[in-house]
């Protein structure tokens, strides 16, 4: 690791202010990105401005139809919310599937999305239950949120403080696990919102990072069960394709991989 | 004797030191004035080093030196040596390239040092090794076998033309070929091993420490046999005399033979620590070892069984083409031949075996023995063919073995093995009883009724161990002998140390060599010490990799005791006036049996070290050294059967049931033979479902790190069911065979012969990943 320097932020507005003082500072919420990126000198922020401990920014509220998850809280304080497992179950699931329990003692969700990496959990969710992505700046619907692999519309010095999800009507995450990462090799969150609408996102699959499956979301708006994806084929076209999972492989993950997390919503 | 001996299930000595954190390892050693090295390296497959510019780094803060190829060469440090001869079927040697510890000129794989940084801190050395300019010529590169035997390929050392080490061969061609003229059936089989990082727990690491007034070095070094290690650095790479060079190898976190050999970081720091005249600590990163150990396996081979109508195994024809890797690696030579081509007979009565193995030079790390070394790939080939034979003959695979099984020993194969002793039927047998084969097809129709592939497979492995007999080895063009040494010092108290030139890094000798003492004497084992890894207090001894430190270094120990207890005996006689043919050994005292006379171990030790009252002309102490050197390999059989199930949806294999029966012959603790035949079938599972080292055509290694290459996890692997079957080894004193490697040798091909019994495809390459599977049931898209 290159030396940095190193602060506390006590608040969002103190954050602003630290990052915009640092000449190439970087925000560090879980680090489970960026310390490792940094370990191996591949990263050599500045000034690096911890969100982790600043209490605005940790917690999460269940009220009426919408969940508000703040960006610093960790995956396993959303996996095991009780209210969060009554009201949005397959989002706690997801949680408590990511990385291993050293992980989701320190990985918060805010971190997860700003790096949007393309085998991340999160984006799926977010993506699939049309989520706000709450910032120190403005609201982003989750479309416009995800521009690509590791490619946020966050600007330069953004916060990430919150994202708001409409509880669904249904919804289910199912993944399959990269052999060496653990990561998604794909995964497919399933939602159906309390209008009726569907909408299935996929991770790990896209070349340009989280997806939306088209083809999946008709099939199952018009019926509502795993086997109304029997006959789907989902296209390699623009499929990562790697030694891990060929882009065929990965194209027919996400439609087993739908079929799984509408089994488990039900 | 006594409930720590022979036979008894001790807890491990070691453990607390290890599981509370207090383990001593080479990187936690700090000497006073230690500086840190950092390797500059290449980040080319394959490149001419035009140039190397220091002067910027030398300006960096706490920089001491940069050191370069061309200086380790001015200083006439020998190139790394291959210890082990091997000669191609038209008698010329094997043609070696140069490989000096640092490259002066080419580099031929990513990630071979050119220089060293010097440095006070490590992050220091990290510093300045990145203002190290290196001027490459970047080349084109072979980056696998097919690419390196390909017409026009990259030419990687002048000496081998085409790429090619050796093409050698073993077995009687003619006889073969006559076998599978007269065969009624054939069966052939083309197979890749794939290529494994060995991946210990800890890192490669070493400290050089020069000490200017008495001339003398001391190299701290994660080795599995530091008096090897000496050796070669004196009498090969002439960086310190023997005499004047002293090993350590502390705890050691693992090793799996990719510890066995002196890499060129050893090298340097122990050279670097005269040129800068301070020690020289160098601990390797992850990234250090997924690039630079010695890598496993990978090999390429087509494979052909001859059978006669009743289904009895004619001949076996194999060949097989073995990456080295960019350089010969110290036993490198001997892995894929006489490692290898010597077990392919595997458990079965073969009458005619020819194999032929092209060694062949590619731009990636050097590759060596690793946990089984040329076994697990025999053992594939063999059985994966036997399961292949079954299937195409129509026949259950567990009666083509049993067929054609060895029942008579001892046994000499085609290929220089002579098995002594085994019983392979009742292997198989506990292993078909503990799985309920007869229960087989009834559960595979039921997992299929609810959407699952079940399959069975089978290996029936064996392997040479105990390695291994001077003799036989010299022959065969080894450059050392293979024998081991040990020295049992009773103390004046009566307390009992164990010097052994085996090394323990992670095999729980300290447990195990102090059993044998408990069941000689009586003694607690907390009584007895073992003593290791020290070149200063151990006289020599050829270290731990082969499943050899019990047959071989547990035998020159009883060897040394026996001579200790012959001279205590008489010792007693004369204490208890009593005759030393009627002195028996008992819960820690001499008795004259018969008698209520006894004297305890430590007036017996005090007597002889007083020396006040021993039998005329018999010289003082107690203390008695010996060297065991084996009459013969040892060899661990058994059977594997592995049940699993494959989602057809997803490719991803589940086990149901993994039954492993093995015959190590007399187990001295069952818990630690346990452990590590736990270990062992779970790096063979690795090897079948998860681990694969890729590199890219441009030689770039793509799985260099965790986020890649697939290690199996606690999760990946069953909970395995373990069967002992006995046939005590009539080779050495305790009957033992050794029982570190069979997982890994066996491991593998029942893994593969239960999955492509489940999708019904035997066309299937290791690693067995969900990707790979799914393709094999439906097909490339």
């Amino acid at each position: 690791m290159y030396e940095t320097h190193y602060h506390r932020a006590s608040s969002v507005e103190d954050a602003a202010a630290l990052f915009a003082k640092g000449s190439d500072a970087k925000f560090l919420a879980g680090g489970q990105t960026l310390l490792p990126v940094m370990k191996q000198r591949l990263a050599a922020p500045t000034d690096v401005v911890d969100l982790a401990k600043i209490p605005a920014m940790i917690g999460v509220e269940v009220s009426g139809d919408t969940v508000t998850i703040k960006a610093a809280t960790t995956h396993y304080d959303v996996a095991t919310n009780t209210a969060l497992q009554k009201t949005l179950p397959a989002l706690a699931h997801l949680a408590g599937m990511i990385g291993d329990p050293a992980v989701r003692y320190r990985g918060t969700i805010g971190g997860s999305l700003a790096n949007n990496d393309p085998a991340a959990d999160y984006p799926a969710a977010v993506l699939a239950l049309n989520a706000t992505v709450k910032t120190n700046k403005r609201s982003i619907s989750a479309e416009d949120f995800f521009k690509g692999l590791f490619t946020t519309a966050l600007e330069d010095g953004e916060i990430i403080t919150a994202v708001s999800f409409p509880v669904p009507a249904k919804a289910g995450y199912a993944k399959f696990r990269h052999p060496a990462s653990r990561f998604a090799l794909t995964g497919v969150f399933v939602a159906k919102s309390k209008s009726g609408d569907v909408r299935v996102a996929a991770t790990g699959a896209s070349q340009n990072g989280v997806m939306r499956v088209p083809s999946i979301e008709q099939a199952l708006k018009a019926n509502w069960s795993a086997s109304a994806l029997d006959g789907i084929k989902v296209s390699a076209d623009g499929l990562m394709s790697d030694i891990h999972g060929a882009a065929d492989y990965r194209a027919n993950l996400i439609k087993v991989m739908a079929q799984r997390a509408v089994t488990e919503a039900g | 004797m006594g409930v720590e001996g022979i036979g008894a299930s001790v807890v491990r000595k070691e453990d607390r030191r290890f599981i509370t954190g207090k383990g001593r390892y080479v990187d936690d050693i700090k000497l006073q004035g230690m500086t840190h090295a950092h390797f500059v390296r290449s980040p080319h497959a394959h490149a001419k080093v035009k140039g190397i510019d220091s002067s910027a780094a030398l300006k960096m803060p706490g920089v001491v030196a940069v050191l370069t190829g061309q200086q380790i060469v001015d200083d006439k440090v020998g190139n790394l040596i291959c210890g082990w001869a091997i000669h191609s079927k038209d008698g010329t040697p094997m043609k070696m390239g140069a490989w000096p510890a640092m490259a002066p000129e080419t580099v031929r794989f990513v990630g071979q040092a050119v220089a060293v940084v010097i440095a006070e801190t490590k992050n220091q050395a990290k510093d300045a090794a990145e203002a190290v300019v290196v001027d490459y010529e970047e080349l084109p590169a072979a980056s696998d076998i097919r690419a390196a035997i390909a017409p026009g390929a990259p030419q990687l050392h002048p000496e081998a033309p085409g790429n090619v080490v050796y093409d050698w061969e073993i077995g009687d061609k003619n006889a073969t070929n006559e076998a599978f003229s007269k065969a009624a059936n054939v069966v052939t089989l083309e197979l890749t091993n794939n290529r494994l990082v060995p991946n210990a727990m800890e890192p490669r690491a070493a400290i050089g420490d020069y000490n200017d007034a008495e001339e003398h070095f001391t190299l701290y070094t994660t080795s599995q046999n530091p008096h090897v290690a000496r050796l070669v650095l004196s009498a090969f790479y002439n960086i310190a005399p023997e005499h004047k060079l002293r090993v350590i190898a502390p705890d050691v976190g693992g090793g799996f033979g990719s510890k066995i050999f002196i890499y060129p970081e050893e090298m340097v720091a122990l050279w670097a620590s005269k040129k800068v005249n301070r020690p020289v600590k160098w601990t390797g990163d992850r990234t250090e070892a997924f690039l630079t150990d010695a890598h496993g396996r990978d090999h390429l081979t087509k494979a052909e069984l001859a059978f006669d109508k009743d289904n009895k195994i004619l001949g076996l024809r194999v060949s097989t083409h073995a990456n080295f890797g960019a350089y010969m690696s110290l036993f490198s030579s001997s892995v894929p031949t006489y490692l290898y081509a010597t077990l392919l007979s595997g458990q079965y009565n073969i009458p005619a075996i020819y194999a032929e193995v092209m060694g062949v030079y590619t731009n990636t790390s050097p590759v060596d023995a690793y946990r089984g070394a040329g076994r697990p790939e025999a053992s594939f080939v063999i059985e994966r063919l036997m399961e292949t034979s079954a299937r195409q003959l129509k026949v259950d695979p567990a009666e083509l073995r049993r067929k054609n099984f060895v029942t008579v020993f001892p046994h000499q194969t085609p290929v220089i093995m002579a098995y002594d002793i085994g019983d392979f039927n009742a292997s198989l047998d506990a292993a078909l009883k503990t799985i309920d084969y007869a229960g087989f097809p009834a559960r595979q129709a039921k997992a299929k009724s609810e959407g699952k592939l079940r399959g069975i497979g089978f290996s029936c492995y064996i392997e040479a161990c105990g390695i291994a007999p001077s003799k036989a080895v010299g022959s065969l063009g080894a450059g050392v002998g293979l024998w081991e040494s040990a020295e049992v010092r009773v103390n004046p108290v009566g307390t009992i140390e164990i010097l052994t030139g085996s090394h323990s890094h992670g095999q729980g000798h300290e447990t195990t060599f102090s059993q044998l003492i408990a069941e000689r004497l009586g003694v607690p084992i907390s009584q007895v010490q073992i003593i290791h890894g020290d070149t200063d207090k151990v006289q020599f001894g050829m270290g731990t990799y082969g499943s050899r430190s019990l047959a071989v270094g547990g035998s020159a120990i009883i060897k040394a005791m026996e001579k200790v207890e012959a001279k205590a005996k008489k010792i007693a006689a004369h204490a208890l006036e009593a005759s030393e043919d009627d002195i028996v050994i008992e819960n820690g005292e001499f008795k004259v049996t018969g008698t209520d006379k006894s004297i305890a171990l430590p007036m017996v030790a005090l007597a002889a070290y007083t020396a006040h009252n021993l039998p005329d002309g018999m010289e003082p102490g107690l203390k008695e050294s010996a060297f065991y050197d084996p009459s013969n390999f040892t060899f661990p059989a058994g059977t594997y059967i592995c049940e699993l199930e494959v989602d057809p949806g997803t490719g991803k294999t589940s086990f149901v049931n993994f039954v492993a029966a093995d015959d190590f012959g007399r187990l001295i603790n069952p818990m630690i033979v346990e452990g590590q035949v736990h270990g062992g079938l779970t790096q063979g599972i690795g090897q079948a479902l998860l681990e694969g080292a890729v590199y890219d055509s441009t030689g770039q290694l793509v799985t260099a790190s965790f986020m890649d290459y697939a290690m199996p996890r606690a999760d990946d692997v069953p909970s395995y069911k373990l069967q002992h079957t006995t046939t005590l080894c009539p080779g050495n004193p305790l009957g033992v065979k050794g029982c570190g490697e069979a997982g890994a040798i066996g491991a593998s091909a029942a893994v593969i012969n239960a999955i492509t019994n489940a999708i019904g495809n035997n066309k299937l390459e290791m690693p067995a990943t969900p990707d790979r599977v799914w393709h094999a049931i439906h097909g490339q898209a």
